[in-house]
């Protein structure tokens, strides 16, 4: 692939983002205050909820020892990443192809029901760390140190709907930079819900329950639409026409070479199994959307996550932005076997502070990170998969609600919202 | 080769759009993926896949000194001695090529081919060859290239005048050459007589006279001063030379070759050093777009570029989202979050990340 020459707009709310332009140029830019950890003042808006601030106790000279021990915790993996590292990454993808073509095999006599079952399973695992432990990681560069090409986030394609271009913009760059910054993180709630209580409501997040399960089903496509920006689109506050057609027929192409290859190409080789190969890739790629969609609920949205009003980031250093991951990012718990399924996202919060280091080596970085937490009293969000989950539902369906308010319940102050808004529909 | 197109005008882009039709076939089953990378899986040495080899044998040659006996994959198109091919190696996990000459006969039996590998002074991949590498271990090469070889019509007397591994390219030729040459006259300097790298087999050559050794022993003798070279070589002025050795020997040589109006005679062969001049700050050269700009040790080549209106692609601005990565061509650049030095050269561009990095001495961005 070459690198294209294009700078990106950073107004977030995702509209300019994609969007090639000329750089603003002739005013001499600052350098980003995020590459000094230097902090010399303490930066906080308070949110309409009037919720405290977490990092209350800690002064500004805190913060920056913070961001220098972080620093230091990074560079010593950094010190001693190298050829057991390189042979895991390999070891991974040289096993997920295995397993894949293997099960893909295997469903060629889909036809007969242990083929079936097994082939089933085996492309479900495979394509769950296709797409977690090895494109997530690879595309976020974690393991563009090695400089081999084709282990590099400029050339990787995962087996999912969005193109990779279009997912490193609005996951690397927008997610990971402004995490749980309230009107500048879309992953809050993707943009169609409500996770936070500092997020305004409005009634269309009664849905949301439902439109989580029914995006839950279809993740890969709800991640396309995210990563097109189609609903800033649709509500004309996107980019423009012509781009958006541009990226659209991208995205369009993508899944159809996807879909072509799982439910076509592949049901075609299997002769007299065709329909079963057809069942089998949906199984496999609606049991995929599940796990992922569950793992990465738990990333942001379980309780005793924190989330950061917009004029709260204005001039923060690198330790202040270590501090916004820590307290924006939840972990799951787990045995090894769930941590590689999951793609090492259950360290969620080492994957934030550090989204450029090697996968497999969050694992060790973990309890030191816990210990940093404990030593400056900052809440380190962990808990099992069940327990994580439950916690992320919990939020969806009690924040599809507005605020309670003094003498008024979330239901109440819901159907009066409802009602209203019906008057008015039925006065038109 | 030619009279075959020729005869069959035809069948060859015949079967080339066969295969890539076919190939167009496979990727509908394989998309993301290509096939290559499943076929890789069983078959990397096999022909169409991108070329590698495999280590096959590792022979100590001096105390400091290895020969690689690669097996090459299907795709090599061989070489001609004195030509000399770029390996990629995995050391500590990160893809380090450098060219290294084919020591080897031109068609080997079983279709291996050798390079020699001094061990150098802080060289990371030449130690790692030396000194750590295994039998078994699967390598990235290019195919052969270079022009220091013997013309079609071999030279009546020959000077080859090399030091340390410059007796490499010089080996493969003598491997391959000798019995078509008449009168060879070597002329190679090393430290110490172990430390020739082939040091036996030219005395070997020597005292059954097929060439003329001369071994100029540094360690004792001192360097070679080639104002002394009539001494050592008398008819040196007639004899085509092919010389091979660091930078000093060879800029001496020429200057030597070209006052006594025989330039014409002298064909040398230069490894550019891979050591990068690194300093703080420097000329960040955007060549594609034309631009130059002058860039201190602490600004991002990011904010330097697009002061100055070059359209470079970016991202997070603090060294996260790899939006903004793009290959450094030439020179060294530095990681302003921990110092650490990355140097690239035409033959090995690596790709930075341009919002985190910045100029250590003079460098070019692809853009």
């Amino acid at each position: 692939m070459t690198a294209t020459a294009e700078t990106y707009d950073l107004t977030i709310d995702g509209s300019g983002a994609g969007t090639p332009q000329a750089p603003a140029a002739t005013t001499p830019r600052k350098t980003n205050s995020r590459l000094s950890v230097v902090t010399t003042e303490r930066r906080y808006a308070p949110k309409p909820s009037g919720k405290p601030d977490p990092v209350a106790h800690l002064s500004a000279e805190d913060i920056e020892e913070l961001g220098r021990e972080l620093d230091a915790l990074r560079q010593e993996v950094l010190g001693s990443r190298g050829a057991s590292d390189a042979a895991y990454i390999r070891k991974v993808i040289k096993a997920q192809r295995w397993l894949e073509m293997g099960s893909r095999g295997v469903l060629l006599f889909s036809l007969f029901p242990p083929a079936w079952l097994l082939g089933t399973a085996g492309l479900s695992v495979a394509k769950i760390i296709e797409n977690m432990e090895i494109g997530h990681n690879v595309m976020h560069g974690q393991w563009d140190w090695m400089r081999d090409p084709k282990i590099h986030s400029t050339t990787w394609e995962w087996d999912n709907a969005s193109p990779s271009e279009f997912w490193k913009h609005s996951h690397n760059q927008l997610h990971h930079t402004y995490t749980n910054v309230i009107g500048r993180d879309n992953d809050l709630g993707y943009g169609i819900m409500r996770v936070d209580e500092d997020q305004r409501w409005v009634p269309s997040y009664l849905g949301q329950p439902l439109y989580n399960f029914l995006n839950m089903l279809v993740f890969e496509y709800g991640i396309a639409a995210y990563d097109l920006e189609l609903g800033a689109y649709v509500k004309g506050r996107g980019k423009d026409k012509e781009t958006f057609r541009r990226d659209s027929m991208k995205v369009l192409r993508k899944i159809g070479r996807q879909a072509r290859r799982d439910y076509v190409i592949h049901p075609m080789l299997s002769g007299p199994s065709f329909l079963h190969t057809v069942a089998a890739n949906a199984v496999a790629n609606v049991v995929r959307n599940v796990w992922t969609h569950s793992v990465i609920m738990c990333g942001h949205f379980p309780e005793g996550v924190e989330t950061f009003a917009k004029a709260s980031i204005e001039g923060e250093t690198r330790g202040e932005w270590y501090v916004r991951q820590m307290l924006g990012s939840a972990n799951i718990s787990g045995s090894k076997a769930m941590h590689f399924m999951t793609g090492n996202l259950s360290h969620q919060i080492e994957h934030h502070l550090f989204p450029d280091l090697p996968s497999n080596r969050y694992a060790e970085v973990a309890p030191k990170i816990r210990e940093i937490c404990d030593r400056y009293g900052l809440t380190y969000t962990t808990g099992s998969l069940p327990h994580q989950v439950a916690s992320a539902w919990k939020q969806v369906i009690v924040l599809s609600l507005p605020n309670p308010q003094p003498g008024r319940s979330r239901v109440s102050i819901a159907a009066e919202a409802v009602g209203k808004r019906v008057r008015r529909k039925l006065r038109r | 080769m030619i009279v075959e197109d020729v005869s069959t005008p035809t069948a060859a882009p015949r079967r080339a759009t066969l295969v890539s039709r076919a190939l167009r076939a496979a990727e509908l089953v394989t998309t993301p993926l290509l096939p290559a990378d499943y076929l890789d899986l069983i078959s990397p040495l096999r022909a169409g896949a991108d070329l590698r080899g495999r280590i096959v044998d590792i022979r100590p040659e001096t105390a400091d000194a290895v020969t690689l006996v690669i097996r090459p994959g299907r795709g090599w198109n061989g070489h001609v001695p004195g030509q000399y091919i770029r390996i990629g190696v995995d050391v500590d996990g990160v893809r380090q090529w450098r060219a290294y000459s084919l020591t080897c006969p031109a068609s080997a039996p079983d279709g291996c081919i050798s390079v020699t590998v001094k061990a150098i002074p802080d060289g990371k991949v030449s130690n790692h060859l030396v000194r750590r590498a295994r039998p078994g271990t699967m390598i990235m090469l290019d195919q052969a290239k270079g022009d220091f070889v013997l013309p079609d019509t071999r030279p009546e007397r020959v000077l080859f005048l090399t030091a340390g591994s410059g007796i490499t390219p010089v080996m493969g030729m003598l491997r391959n050459h000798l019995d078509e040459l008449a009168d060879v006259v070597v002329l190679h300097s090393a430290p110490t007589a172990a430390d020739a790298v082939f040091g036996a087999e030219l005395r070997e050559l020597a005292a059954e006279g097929r060439i003329t050794l001369i071994e100029q022993h540094t360690d004792t003798d001192g360097l070679l001063d080639l104002a002394e070279l009539a001494a050592r070589v008398p008819d040196w002025a007639d004899r085509h030379t092919w010389a091979c050795g660091p930078t000093g020997m060879l800029d001496a040589a020429e200057e030597q070759w070209a006052a006594a109006g025989v330039a014409d005679r002298l064909h040398t062969e230069r490894f550019r050093p891979t050591v990068v001049a690194a300093g703080e700050g420097g000329t960040v050269a955007f060549a594609q777009q034309g631009h130059v700009v002058e860039a201190d040790g602490a600004t991002p080549i990011l904010d330097a570029g697009e002061e100055a209106g070059v359209l470079m692609p970016s991202g997070c601005r603090m060294g996260i989202c790899f939006g903004c990565v793009v290959p450094l061509r030439d020179g060294a650049v530095r990681d302003l979050r921990d110092g650490e030095l990355t140097t690239a050269t035409p033959e090995n561009p690596v790709p930075i990340q341009t919002c985190v990095s910045a100029a250590a001495g003079p460098c070019e961005i692809e853009l």
